[in-house]
């Protein structure tokens, strides 16, 4: 009986899949949230082996901050059109002319300013459920997050409302304006992430990988030089080896000095690691709470 | 390999899940700086261990572990899933929803106190719920000068109370989390003990055999219709299997219209396979065109399933909405939604005593009971006992869809008919 037996990282799949299939049975209108980063990659080849020999049965949507990194931009379009998927992007750009999104001053992220463009395009294209790449093990307020995460008639996520998920049996009854989002990597690890993308061989934007970068110290952190972003007078321009862990907002994101080209440098690189993913992130220090009242406002 | 630790509030059950997190290298620097800072902020000198887990901002206010919370770690040997749950008696619901996926339950005692009242019913949630495996850590060894009597008493004291339980596997390490004794590393304060420390235990344990393998049973989720040129016809039956075992050919049966078919494809998440196997997500072709659709079970024909609408089952009510009797609710189990009405309310548990408490008044949040049910549709089941993942249900409420409750299924008291299952004759 000893070949029945599935590695920690097929379990993570089979439960995945058995998520994603439930979406697609239990929703009128799901859409798989995608960026191009290394987490929705991992959730678009999940969804692939849910429904092959079929095509994905969700169109893919995408908030564009306008401080994403280009290469993310570039490789989202790309992997779409390669797969026939209809994608549709969302700008914050977009949201902040037509008032739905409102910059605070000082505010150099375009972080929180997803959150009303998100929703907005919720409601524009009546999701039901959105999925998302987000995991338990990223951020503390994340550990407590469901699969199936309820989200009332504002977007917003209320810690005490969630519903308790036993067994594999998920509750995805909604009212109308109500809607879900759906976390199929929840108990994903970021090494069981790069362990499944060196398994399933899955092509990745390069700036995952080392790769010569200008960047300025800032904060204890090395963030990209580009337009949006130049260097402040006294700071250094270095050209450095660097690559980026996470990617969130172009001007947040922390890049980290690697000579990693493989996977499985990565690896390595990741079982190392002293610090989280997110710690190059300056959107989750703001505060202990940060990632908690973000969620609230309707976060993914 | 996904355990559950439960414990009460002062048990040190975040102390340890902590250390745990710390021995094993898997607290990263961000997260430490974060704890110091905490402690700066505090007046405190020493980092809290506890608040590496206690996430959400009106826990960390109130000092309490309110929902479950997942912790991921992982040694060079295997990798571990933790559902963290709060000990407290309001907090049943999260204790029951924690362990219903778990491999081990991780029970924790003080040393000082011994078998209290929450450990026992730890234990019992566990049992009810069928984890495997269960490890009972006695802690604050160092406050009882690691002492082995006490050790044994304690032992002794939790053996006493064993037979009510249905346990498997049982075993019981005494512990520092604080001093870290016994948890990652030998300790040199107890020579006297000789099993092995919590860690090597986590990692050793034998969990292939947790799912069961012999009666194939598949929830049919989702019905896969490409409508392309290449597949024309094809009709794909996905979804997770919850038993056993298949092998292309197969005969099987479809619960509950009765119809049977062949097995004429498999394919798993490694693409066409020959066979396939609980607990994996697959879809599969059948030889005829007959009709299945999401609700319906895919079954083998030794054990059949049990197929009925009156229904025994344990419940843990986990609404601030009392239970009704005689009220509509939605039941969800496996893939299928039908609706289901309470007639009976058998016992209930005393949360205290744990004795069974006949002809209680009613049924409200944290209660666990026993009841008897009618569905409005058949459910194709069998007992929790034998599979959890074919046995356990939900309960929704109609009108806001909340989950009002979660239960597991018994066998029906009187025998039931064997399905007819009708031949597809070509």
């Amino acid at each position: 009986m000893n070949q029945y037996k599935l590695t920690h990282l097929e379990l993570l799949e089979t439960e995945a899949i058995h998520v994603m299939r439930e979406v697609a049975a239990e929703f009128e209108r799901p859409t798989l949230m995608f960026s191009g980063g290394k987490d929705s990659i991992v959730m678009l080849r999940l969804a692939e082996k849910a429904f092959r020999p079929a095509r994905i049965p969700f169109p893919l949507l995408n908030v564009d901050t306008g401080h994403n990194f280009p290469e993310l931009n570039e490789f989202r379009d790309r992997r779409a059109k390669e797969l026939g998927a209809k994608l549709i992007i969302r700008t914050v750009e977009d949201a902040l002319a037509k008032g739905i999104a409102t910059q605070v001053p000082g505010e150099i992220s375009r972080n929180r300013l997803q959150i009303p463009t998100l929703l907005a395009a919720i409601e524009e294209f009546q999701f039901d459920a959105a999925i998302g790449g987000a995991r338990r093990d990223e951020e503390k307020a994340r550990a407590k997050e469901r699969f199936f995460s309820f989200r009332d008639e504002f977007g917003q996520w209320e810690p005490k409302k969630q519903r308790p998920e036993l067994w594999n049996i998920y509750n995805g009854r909604l009212l109308p304006g109500q809607n879900m989002r759906v976390f199929p990597l929840s108990n994903w690890t970021e090494t069981d992430v790069w362990e499944y993308i060196a398994q399933e061989n899955l092509e990745l934007p390069h700036i995952y990988f080392a790769h010569e970068r200008e960047v300025v110290r800032r904060k204890g952190q090395w963030l990209p030089v580009n337009d949006l972003q130049p260097p402040k007078e006294g700071e250094e321009v270095k050209t450095l080896r660097v690559r980026v862990r996470t990617i969130g907002d172009i001007m947040t994101t922390g890049c980290i000095e690697s000579d990693a080209t493989e996977i499985t440098d990565i690896l390595a690189e990741v079982a190392s690691a002293r610090v989280t993913e997110r710690g190059g992130r300056a959107d989750d220090k703001v505060s202990e709470s940060s990632m908690e009242d973000r969620k609230r406002e309707g976060y993914f | 390999m996904r355990f559950t630790t439960a414990g009460s509030v002062d048990d040190g059950k975040s102390t340890l899940i902590g250390r745990l997190l710390h021995d094993s290298k898997s607290i990263f620097e961000d997260q430490w700086e974060s704890l110091e800072r905490s402690a700066d902020l505090a007046g405190g000198t020493e980092v809290n261990l506890a608040n590496l887990t206690d996430g959400l901002r009106s826990e960390r206010e109130q000092g309490i572990t309110i929902d479950v919370a997942y912790r991921y770690f992982a040694t060079p040997r295997r990798k571990f899933i933790i559902a963290d749950t709060p000990g407290h008696v309001q907090y049943t619901r999260n204790m029951v929803t924690g362990a219903s996926t778990a491999n081990m339950a991780l029970v924790l005692i003080d040393a000082r106190n011994g078998v209290v009242e929450q450990s026992k019913r730890h234990a019992y949630i566990s049992s009810l719920l069928g984890i495997p495996h269960m490890t009972v850590c006695i802690n604050k060894m160092d406050l009882v000068d690691y002492n082995e009597e006490r050790f044994r008493e304690i032992r002794e004291a939790f053996y006493a109370f064993i037979p009510r339980l249905d346990i498997r596997d049982i075993s019981f390490i005494p512990i520092s989390a604080l001093k870290g004794d016994n948890v990652v590393t030998e300790s040199a304060n107890m020579p006297w003990y000789h099993g092995p420390t919590l860690l090597s235990h986590l990692e050793d344990v034998y969990i292939a055999s947790d799912w069961n393998l012999k009666d194939f049973r598949m929830p049919v989720q989702y019905v896969i219709r490409p409508h392309t040129d290449e597949h024309h016809d094809y009709r794909g039956f996905a979804g997770q299997i919850t038993g056993g075992t298949l092998k292309v050919g197969d005969q099987i049966g479809v619960l509950p219209s009765g119809d049977r078919s062949t097995v004429k494809s498999i394919r798993t998440h490694n693409g066409p396979s020959e066979e396939a196997f609980c607990p994996q997500s697959i879809s599969l072709e059948l030889e005829h065109n007959i009709d299945v659709s999401r609700g319906d079970t895919l079954t083998s024909f030794d054990n059949l399933p049990y197929t009925t609408q009156d229904h025994d089952a344990h419940l843990c009510w986990m609404h601030e909405k009392p239970l009704q009797l005689g009220k509509k609710y939605l039941i969800k189990h496996g893939s299928r939604i039908t609706k289901v009405v309470f007639r009976e309310l058998v016992n209930k548990i005393d949360v205290h005593t744990l004795e069974e408490v006949h002809e209680p008044i009613g049924m409200g949040l944290n209660d666990i009971g026993r009841v008897r049910f009618k569905s409005m549709g058949a459910l194709v089941y069998d007992a929790y006992k034998k599979n959890r993942y074919v046995g356990g249900f939900v309960i929704i409420d109609e009108a806001s869809n909340d989950t009002l409750a979660a239960g597991m299924l018994r066998s029906p008291d009187k025998p039931q008919p064997v399905p007819d299952f009708t031949d597809y004759v070509i």
